[in-house]
């Protein structure tokens, strides 16, 4: 026999200014099989739970109802409460008084008969609750780090530091990732490289930390503490350990015309290369698709000259399987470019660049050491045009978000062009000037007041070329929507930032949601703003949304708490909450027909199916099995099954036909 | 197929040169082109300013027109004529209520059937695919391909051509041997309906727009649209008054430049009528 006991919350007044929890109270206590139901005005107080507790054992409870705030409040509250009270905590439930009834209703009658309804459909489902066990699932301590940016960098650093394994995954031939490009980051003008390299060779000497350059993710499976992850390991061509790094090679490859990733394509590399000086590790690539050997089959001058034979042109792709417990995913973003701009031109104009080529040009290792010289004729721009918001917030151009980091940067652009050409003139189109940060609007107001960068508050509509100068058509909203008409040397776009190339791709493998613009999401933009919607993986930086280096560096800290408050214990624990396919004795095994039609519904590859054999090894009977380690407890499969013979514990289908039904009858 | 011609009130006017030029043209690749009988103003730049079910309910008693005289597809010629009818059919097809209302006030049942094309689509699809084989005199000039802002614009109720950087024009010259210019004005304002108000203000911005023309080693400006046409030729005199210049740069519609490649006779395509003289012939 069920003994229910039921405890009404006033929540304060949040719930008793417009339900009579009295009569809530007294007409559930006259239901059958109800042994108690009583009110108080903070339930989630300790005097509250003392209640619960005491109820438990003195009426012998078998199921208890706290009519309440949402479970997502205090589920977990009133659980461990009536765990202390001796009973099973699944044995619990909360009925939604505040979020559901009181919240969005007047004070009347028909909102105390709603909320009395509400209550007894919790009555009905807990009286088929059956006790659980949390579930147990091992945990394998090694972190997986995708993206060797600063924000990659920083969580594998916090995570090694606390003793844990990381392997870092890096798809281009070094880390550093864009601040490696930049030249002096706001507010405060220090060198980008003089802070990022340090913390780029720390990476590669640290004992915990296992990097993997010039790799990608192929496959992953598995779940959290436990992913298996395949990871393609491209071909360097190269004999890692045999290369000093001396960089001969590099000098002597005839190819000498290939587009400078690194520098914005604004200078050239040969085929083996090292991206930067500074790369870590400090080991040249050979690039196979520039490459005169592997497309004509002849020079091979790199393997000539090589002092110790390090090269290998036969060297295979290589896949390592590797067993990871989390993964931080720190891939980073992008930039549009200056050809998606039909009005400026579709990248025709030589001397119209972006803020990275920009930062090239201001950076001393850059393609100019320095000096502000515009592509087309390498002469110092007089004047020069800086357009913030290029393709942020314009939802014609399909991107409404602003990309956060183009105020501060046009800003920083503009004060590096007056200290460097100090009787050139800057000027920079603007929308609003979104400098929140710390001594960020100072920074912005140094730019105009010390350095006379003039600020035109408006928009650019076109740009086009004569006589060798650019023209900038704008409008000046503040002198009443005056056109502008500048002629300038040059022109720098602050493109918008955009998802990384491949982000999609790997979302997919990851099995991790994304937005319309292929930016990775959070599980909550709030309350869970490093984790994914997928235990035990986490994001850092700006694979999220446009994100300046302080932002990206506190969040991938974040992210390696996140991993390593997982790792601090051995063994993880889950809500059981999950779906079972029913299991019988011989020979009917189970009542599931093995119709296959649950697996491809499952969003988490939770389900396979299992195969019982007679004695001399023949499969006598098929039936699908989910594994309690991946469920999530989604509750599809029990929507597809066609045999009924699958149901979510804690959610079972006899649940909630009770609740159903509590509904349509009179009480 | 029938297709049917809704000329508006330029093409018997101002632009009687581009009415003959598209009939000259139709004659000389055998295509039909059918008068939508007893047609109305499409309400212009007027309508749309002073009232909006007006400003629906003009064109909407020209497409319905068309559709009861079993018209499939209607060539617009005028490039603001174009715009009222498109924009009409797209704001009639997204709002049903809208759409009931407006056929009570015409008093008939407009559907949304016909399809409705500018000139460069006619163009494009009747006459591109054969125009080499008629190609006598090839156009063998410099040219500025000038749109103005009605022929893509709004872009997400036209969907035709990019609206900051339009090609098709450009493209239907180079296949009667012309070779386009880059040039930045090809969407700038020509000053528009000022023309019969303010026409300092025209002189002004079509002045730009033609001094950008000439600069570029334009042999003329290719127009697809009455309006811009009046205001680059007609008002010449005021903008080489306005700037004092003497540009004699010609303008030309794109159908009259494909009627002298395919040989047709400077009358014929109505290039006698033109205020600027055309000496490329």
């Amino acid at each position: 026999m069920a003994r229910i006991g039921v405890f009404v919350c006033h929540c304060g007044e949040n719930i008793s200014a417009t339900v009579d929890c009295g009569k809530v109270a007294e007409t559930i206590g006259k239901l059958k099989h109800v042994a108690l139901s009583t009110e108080y005005k903070y339930m989630c107080s300790d005097p509250g739970q003392t209640l619960i507790k005491e109820a438990i054992k003195e009426h012998n409870l078998t199921g208890v109802v706290v009519s309440a705030c949402s479970p997502r409040m205090h589920e977990p509250t009133f659980r461990k409460a009536c765990a202390e009270g001796g009973l099973n905590p699944f044995l619990c439930e909360m009925a939604n008084l505040r979020e559901h009834c009181s919240w969005v209703h007047e004070k009347n009658e028909l909102t105390t008969e709603k909320a009395i309804d509400i209550v007894r459909t919790q009555v009905e489902k807990v009286k088929l609750n059956s006790a659980l066990q949390p579930i147990k699932v091992p945990v394998t301590k090694t972190a997986m780090v995708i993206g060797g940016g600063i924000a990659g960098i920083q969580s594998a650093l916090d995570i090694a530091n606390c003793g844990h394994k990381v392997i870092m995954i890096e798809r281009s031939p070094s880390i550093g990732g864009h601040m490696s490009q930049l030249s002096e980051t706001f507010p405060t003008l220090d060198c980008s490289q003089c802070i990022l390299t340090p913390r780029m060779v720390e990476v590669a000497q640290h004992p915990n930390i296992t990097l993997y350059t010039y790799a990608e993710v192929e496959s992953v499976e598995g779940f959290i503490g436990n992913f298996k992850v395949k990871v393609r390991k491209k071909a360097k061509s190269l004999d890692e350990k045999a290369c000093t790094g001396c960089g001969l090679c590099t000098t002597k490859c005839p190819q000498k015309k290939i587009p400078n990733e690194f520098e914005q394509g604004m200078g050239m590399r040969p085929a083996i290369y090292v991206p930067f000086p500074q790369a870590v590790p400090n080991r040249p690539v050979i690039d196979k698709e520039h490459c005169t050997y592997y497309l004509k089959g002849k020079c091979k001058i790199c393997e000539i000259v090589c002092p110790t034979k390090a090269i290998r042109f036969d060297q295979p792709d290589e896949i390592l399987e590797l067993e990871i417990g989390a993964i931080v995913v720190a891939t980073g973003f992008d930039i549009k470019h200056a050809d998606f701009f039909p009005e400026y031109g579709y990248g025709r104009y030589k001397d119209i660049i972006d803020g990275l080529q920009f930062e090239r040009l201001a950076s001393a290792s850059g393609p100019t050491s320095g000096a502000i010289l515009r592509p087309s004729d390498g002469k110092v721009p007089k004047n020069i045009v800086f357009i913030a918001c290029a393709g942020s917030r314009d939802p014609a151009k399909g991107i409404a978000y602003c990309s956060k980091i183009c105020c501060m940067y046009t800003a920083k652009h503009a004060m590096l062009y007056k200290h460097k050409v100090h009787e050139g003139k800057a000027h920079v189109f603007y929308m609003d000037i979104r400098s929140g940060g710390k001594n960020y609007d100072e920074f912005v107001r140094r730019a105009i007041e010390e350095d006379h960068v003039n600020y035109i508050r408006g928009r650019v509509s076109t740009i086009f070329e004569r006589d060798g100068k650019l023209f900038v058509k704008g409008v000046d909203t503040l002198l009443g929507a005056m056109p502008v008409e500048i002629e300038a040397d040059m022109v720098v776009l602050a493109t918008a930032g955009v998802a990384n190339s491949g982000a999609e791709d790997l979302a997919q493998k990851l099995h991790v949601s994304y937005d319309s613009h292929k930016f990775f999401a959070e599980a909550h933009p709030k309350l869970k703003p490093v984790e994914t919607n997928t235990a035990g993986i986490f994001l850092a930086g700006a694979c999220q949304n446009p994100k300046d280096i302080p932002d990206s560096v506190s969040q991938a800290s974040g992210a390696a708490v996140k991993v390593a408050a997982l790792f601090s214990q051995s063994e993880l624990t889950r809500e059981p909450l999950v779906a079972v396919v029913n299991r019988t004795s011989p020979p009917l095994y189970s009542t599931c027909v093995a119709c296959g039609m649950c697996k491809p519904v499952c969003p988490y590859q939770a389900i396979e199916l299992e195969e019982f054999k007679a004695r001399d090894g023949r499969v006598v009977k098929k039936a699908a099995r989910i594994n309690e380690g991946l469920c999530q407890g989604c509750g599809t499969c029990v929507a597809v099954c066609r045999s009924k013979s699958i149901d979510l514990l804690g959610y079972s289908n006899n649940q909630v036909y009770a609740e159903v039904v509590a509904l349509l009858n009179d009480y | 197929m029938k297709t049917g011609i809704y000329p508006g009130c330029s093409l018997t006017g101002s632009a009687r040169d581009y009415n003959e030029s598209v009939f000259a043209l139709a004659e000389a690749f055998g295509l039909e082109l059918n008068q939508i009988p007893d047609w109305n103003c499409c309400g212009a730049t007027a309508a749309h300013n002073l009232n909006k079910e007006l400003s629906l309910a003009l064109p909407a008693r020209i497409l319905a027109i068309a559709e009861k005289n079993g018209i499939d597809e209607i060539i617009v010629p005028c490039a603001a004529c174009y715009s009222r009818l498109v924009v009409t059919q797209h704001e009639l097809k997204k709002n049903p209520e809208l759409k009931n209302r407006i056929n009570e006030v015409i008093e008939m049942d407009y559907r949304g059937t016909s399809k409705i094309l500018n000139v460069i689509e006619w163009i494009d699809k009747y006459i591109i695919p054969v125009v080499a084989e008629k190609t006598v005199k090839p156009f063998n000039y410099k040219v500025a391909c000038y749109y103005g802002c009605l022929l893509v614009r709004p872009n997400k109720v036209l969907n035709y051509d990019r609206a900051e950087d339009p090609q098709t024009m450009d493209v239907v010259m180079t296949k009667i041997g012309a070779v386009p210019v880059d040039y930045p004005y090809k969407t700038e304002c020509c000053g528009a309906g000022f023309s019969v108000s303010r026409t300092d203000i025209v002189s002004k911005l079509s002045g730009k727009i033609i001094e950008d023309a000439e600069y570029r080693g334009a042999d003329a400006i290719i127009v697809a649209c009455p309006m811009c046409h009046s205001n680059l030729d007609m008002r010449r005199p005021d903008i080489n008054k306005y700037w004092a210049t003497e540009y004699k740069i010609p303008v030309i519609f794109v159908t009259q430049a494909i009627g002298l490649a395919i040989g047709l006779s400077p009358e014929k395509v109505g290039l006698k009528r033109h205020f600027v003289d055309v000496k490329i012939s």
